[in-house]
């Protein structure tokens, strides 16, 4: 069996502002970390491969200090590590990273699972999964919070908003990954000790064989065009004194929103 | 590829600095000059007075004069359709008119025929309705495949759906193969008065930043949609549509749907709620919530909490708001004993109106509540729950 | 930094820091309150390599020293004393095989111990021999290829969940403490049950228990050692594990303290946070000093046994005796900074202050401790 696991370094989410002054992300500071449902879907790749055995791939798309986050997921417990990076992946939206990656991995070859976060909590768009998924050709699942190999199918279970549904997929599949798989288990030691020694290759456009016109910002059709602090919100009346007289404002204040 | 400076333009006023959302340039010898960060998002081009930047791109001229129509995708819910589709018939109908196109509705299903008339009265001028037993169940892959055929053969200008965890599974799959960009869980979506390109506004880390995303030079422009963002419109009388069913060829194997178990729905959905009531970890212990509930009974209101509380096993996973749980938006949402962490913020502030109670003046839920109470919760939510009795009549 | 560390050590120390922070303090009051054994968080310390951090390589450990399984039983005692002591007592388990162990023995029985598959416990007290080790009834005796014991083990930490166990008993009566021999027990050797299970004031999360040889009947290859070993073996065992209790004692204190800092600093009386006073300030400046000395002695001790001296008792005992004293101290002090808070079970100091109690028991009680001191010192000095 081989796994090739998805993974994003994302900047710890609720540390990045914009500064109100300039209009400008305020980034200085802020902590790089996997995307925390990519180490979802390392533990899932983790767990089949304590049920079934083989090899765990860790792919990702980045500049190069997202080495960093692919020596960590060998700390996990992924045996191989490979970073695509490369000046014109730059700029990439989903479509091109979906690209990208589909090349990568048809590349690594021989492979029976994908299994990728749900979602990345940067972009908290959900979509290169099935993206992905589709420029392979693979059966898919997003949502999956259990999966067993059974009779060479892929059997899932995945998460709806109104209940959870079973689904067998032919391999080779591709799933994607909540938490509700279970935390991901802690770095070993001895994972530790092999990340630090690990060799990552770095695959460039060349090296994955990449359409100039389908990759980073070339190949990306949406554009941002403009970012900006979400509107300031709450007319913060704030009451301090004692409880009956504060629900007594509060009360008339509510009648306009609700019938009180 | 990099920003593009036409020197003879530039006077190294700055300005591009100021503005880049990214931080990535600087100038080097009077010059700008941008690194590794830069995003190329344009945001300098447009400030530039002087028109010296540029972006790298070639002109990408597709078939994109020929696209045209508002489609919404017309996810099912039993037999009903998700409450967002009707709130995009909605928003639809109104780009449709700005851009003087039609609003077109696909459903996929089986025997879903029926329902498609329900879409017309929503102002819908088409209904492509495609029906088949093996569409029956929910099937990314059969899904994808009739709608990337539709879509193909009829060249949408947009094409909108919700983003449900189903919307926003399948859906990606119909831009990868049409190569066209797609803009996940929009809250705000407005046509470009200048470009007539559809304006597809965002939040982005965690809901810290809203981003406004356009999709130029392909089509559709896709987007999925956060519901209970836009109203849910009332049915139009007398609207005429017509109900187009298409063929389905072959559909593609290689996921069989075994089980779908319907989740044991407690009480309402709190995302259709008007008003939700939130406990955090000031609550103490699972057994007050015995004092949430009566005020709860009071207003009609459902329960949800923060990831502590539900970490701590107070209430089950499904009440979770927040980044890792649910995203609400009732007219009012009441804080109880939550100090508003950003990952719950996110899931609330599309609420009409918050009502903070906490006992620390300085917790950050006040600052995003339109009213609050700093005081003991067991103190105030009795007091809350007389004084509404009082007001109705009811106290003895 | 005060103690640099060469990577490996940063590596094992992070990891264990980890599965305490993650693992160990949200679970560590329900433990405690149910007396339940962690066998979830032994499960995740066994995946994350920590039992095997002494054993060499060749017995599927890592091949790292005392130094730097006290960095690793440091940080998981910050989380939990009781789980801290289960990982310590199978270290403790594990040293006699370690030390004294054949090579077909240091292949049997270390892997599964460095793999965190079964856990090890030590059995040397009796209900009659306690500081008083050499008092010990517990018998072995040869029939053939096979050696019968009888006699009943108490207050044995990991009875009844460890799988391995090393036990000293008399083969032969007549020479008293010379004629004591170790030998390794396995759960489910016909002859030997387990009695009963402990309840105890402090490291609940622990499990302390009797061990039962009814007519136990092992094979002789059990045998550690030569006969008349025993007493060599529990010594020499001894002194390896006494500067485990030092790290244990360094954790707990230092959580005592980290907990105590927060709490002061939060804590509002007379208008401010109660650290401005000066009688909590120096408490608290105290108790970092105290802890700062027993880690300086502990790291040092533990660095020199890594260098394999011949002898060693004298400093393993200084090592158990001041840093089991300071965390008593320290865990008080940290009850009294938090006064109210810090007696209720709301709050996790008094648990500590609980646990660190037994450090001055275990392993040899403090008295004893300063027994082995000053036998020593008079030797020294001849």
């Amino acid at each position: 069996m081989k796994y090739i696991v998805c993974l994003k370094q994302v900047p710890e989410t609720d540390k990045v502002k914009i500064n109100p002054e300039t209009g400008t992300l305020i980034r200085e500071g802020v902590k790089s970390i996997i995307n925390p449902y990519d180490l979802y879907a390392l533990e899932a790749a983790l767990k089949a491969k304590d049920a079934y055995g083989g090899k765990i791939v860790v792919i990702s798309m980045g500049p190069p200090q997202t080495e960093e986050a692919l020596r960590e997921a060998i700390a996990y417990g992924a045996d191989e590590a490979i970073l695509l990076s490369d000046r014109a992946f730059a700029g990439a939206d989903t479509l091109a990273t979906s690209y990208t990656l589909a090349q990568a991995i048809k590349k690594i070859g021989d492979y029976n699972i994908i299994f990728c976060g749900k979602q990345a909590i940067d972009g908290d768009t959900a979509q290169v999964g099935p993206e992905l998924a589709y420029r392979l050709g693979l059966p898919y699942a997003t949502y999956v919070h259990k999966f067993e190999i059974k009779d060479g199918s892929l059997i899932v279970e995945r998460d709806l908003d109104d209940g959870t549904q079973v689904l067998k997929l032919n391999l080779p599949a591709l799933v994607t990954i909540v938490k509700e798989i279970g935390e991901p288990r802690v770095p070993s030691i001895r994972g530790k000790m092999k990340a630090k020694k690990a060799k990552i290759p770095i695959w460039t456009a060349g090296e994955i064989e990449a359409d100039e016109e389908k990759i980073g910002l070339n190949g990306s059709p949406t554009r941002v065009v403009n970012v900006f602090s979400p509107p300031a919100r709450g007319k913060k009346e704030i009451f301090t004194g004692k409880p009956d007289e504060c629900v007594k404002q509060l009360c008339e204040r509510l009648g306009e929103v609700i019938s009180i | 590829m990099e920003l593009i400076l036409d020197k003879n333009k530039c006077t190294g006023c700055g300005q591009c600095v100021e503005v880049c959302p990214f931080g990535a340039i600087e100038l080097k010898d009077g010059l700008p000059v941008a690194n590794d960060e830069c995003r190329l998002c344009g945001v300098c081009v447009r400030k530039c007075p002087e028109g010296a930047l540029a972006l790298p791109e070639k002109a990408k001229k597709r078939d994109i004069q020929d696209a045209r129509d508002v489609w919404v995708y017309a996810e099912q819910k039993g037999n009903d359709f998700t409450g967002v589709v009707y709130e995009l018939l909605g928003k639809g109908r109104e780009l449709a008119q700005t851009l003087g196109q039609r609003l077109v509705a696909v459903v996929i299903g089986h025997e879903v025929e029926k329902h498609a008339h329900k879409l017309i009265n929503y102002g819908v001028d088409v209904a492509y309705v495609i029906d088949h037993p093996e569409l029956k169940d929910f099937n990314e892959k059969k899904y994808a495949q009739v709608l990337i055929d539709l879509i193909k053969a009829n060249q949408p200008n947009i094409f909108l759906a919700g983003a449900t965890p189903r919307g926003r599974s399948l859906i990606p799959q119909v831009a990868a193969a049409l190569e066209t960009g797609l803009t996940a869980d929009c809250t705000g979506l407005e046509i470009d008065p200048d470009t007539s390109l559809l304006l597809q506004t965002r939040p982005a880390y965690g809901g810290n930043i809203m981003a406004t995303i356009t999709c130029a030079h392909t089509r559709p422009q896709m987007a999925t949609v956060r519901p209970h963002i836009f109203p849910r419109p009332e049915a139009l009388s007398g609207h005429e549509g017509k109900i187009v069913k298409v063929e389905v060829e072959a559909l593609p194997q290689g996921i069989e749907v075994l089980s779908f178990v319907q989740a044991e729905i407690e009480g309402p959905d709190l995302t259709e709620a008007d008003v939700v009531i939130g406990v955090g970890r000031g609550i103490k212990g699972p057994e007050n919530l015995k004092l949430i509930e009566k005020l709860a009974c009071l207003l009609n209101a459902q329960i949800g909490g923060t990831r502590a509380v539900v970490d701590a096993g107070w209430l089950s996973h499904r009440y979770q708001i927040g980044q890792t749980g649910l995203t609400i938006s009732p007219k009012l949402y009441i804080a109880c004993g939550i100090s508003g962490a950003v990952q719950h913020i996110v899931g609330i502030q599309s609420a009409k109106t918050i009502v903070a109670i906490n006992k620390d003046p300085e917790a950050p839920i006040f600052e995003v509540a339109d009213y609050g109470i700093v005081g003991d919760l067991f103190e105030v939510i009795p007091a809350l729950i007389e004084e509404i009795k009082t007001r109705r009549g009811e106290s003895s | 930094m005060l103690y640099p560390l060469i990577d490996e050590q940063e590596m094992i120390k992070e990891v264990a820091r980890k599965i305490a922070e993650e693992r160990i303090v949200p679970k560590r009051a329900e433990l405690d309150e149910k007396e339940e054994f962690p066998w979830d968080i032994l499960k995740e310390m066994a995946q994350a390599d920590l039992f095997g951090i002494f054993i060499p390589e060749e017995y599927g450990g890592l091949g790292f020293g005392a130094f730097e399984n006290c960095l690793a039983v440091e940080q998981i005692a910050w989380g939990c004393a009781g789980v801290a002591t289960t990982y310590a007592a199978s270290g403790l388990g594990a040293y006699p095989i370690l030390l004294f162990g054949n090579e077909e023995q240091k292949k049997k029985y270390l892997p599964p111990i460095a793999r965190g598959e079964k856990l090890a416990a030590f059995g040397l007290t009796e209900p009659d021999a306690g500081s008083d080790a050499g008092a010990i009834k517990t018998t072995a005796v040869k029939d053939g290829d096979y050696y019968i014991l009888n006699g009943t083990k108490q207050w044995i930490t990991n009875a009844g969940e460890a799988e391995i166990y090393t036990i000293i008993a008399l083969t032969d009566k007549k020479k008293g403490p010379r004629g004591a021999s170790a030998f390794i027990v396995e759960k489910g050797d016909p002859g030997f049950s387990f009695g009963k299970r402990e309840k105890k004031m402090g490291i609940r999360a622990s499990a302390t228990g009797e061990l039962i040889f009814e007519d136990c009947r092992i094979p002789k290859d059990r045998l550690l050692g030569r006969e008349g070993m025993g007493f060599i073996i529990a010594l020499k065992t001894l002194d390896y594990a006494r500067p485990g209790v030092g790290a244990l004692a360094v954790g707990l204190a230092q959580a005592a303290l980290d907990e105590a800092i927060k709490y002061a600093k939060q804590r509002k009386q007379f208008g401010q946070a109660i650290i401005n006073f000066q009688a909590v300030a120096h408490m608290l400046a105290d108790m970092a000093t105290q802890i700062e000395a027993a880690r300086a002695l502990t790291y040092t001790v533990c660095k020199y046994i890594d260098t394999k001296p011949k002898d060693f008792s004298k400093y393993a005992a200084m090592v158990k005796l001041f840093a089991s004293d300071m965390a008593m101290k320290v865990t008080t002090d940290a009850v009294q900074i938090l006064g109210g808070c810090g007696y209720m079970k709301d709050f996790p100091v008094e648990k500590m202050m609980r646990d660190a109690k037994i450090l001055q028991i275990y392993e040899g009680t403090n008295q004893i401790q300063r027994n082995v001191i000053a036998r020593e010192l008079s030797k020294e000095y001849k």
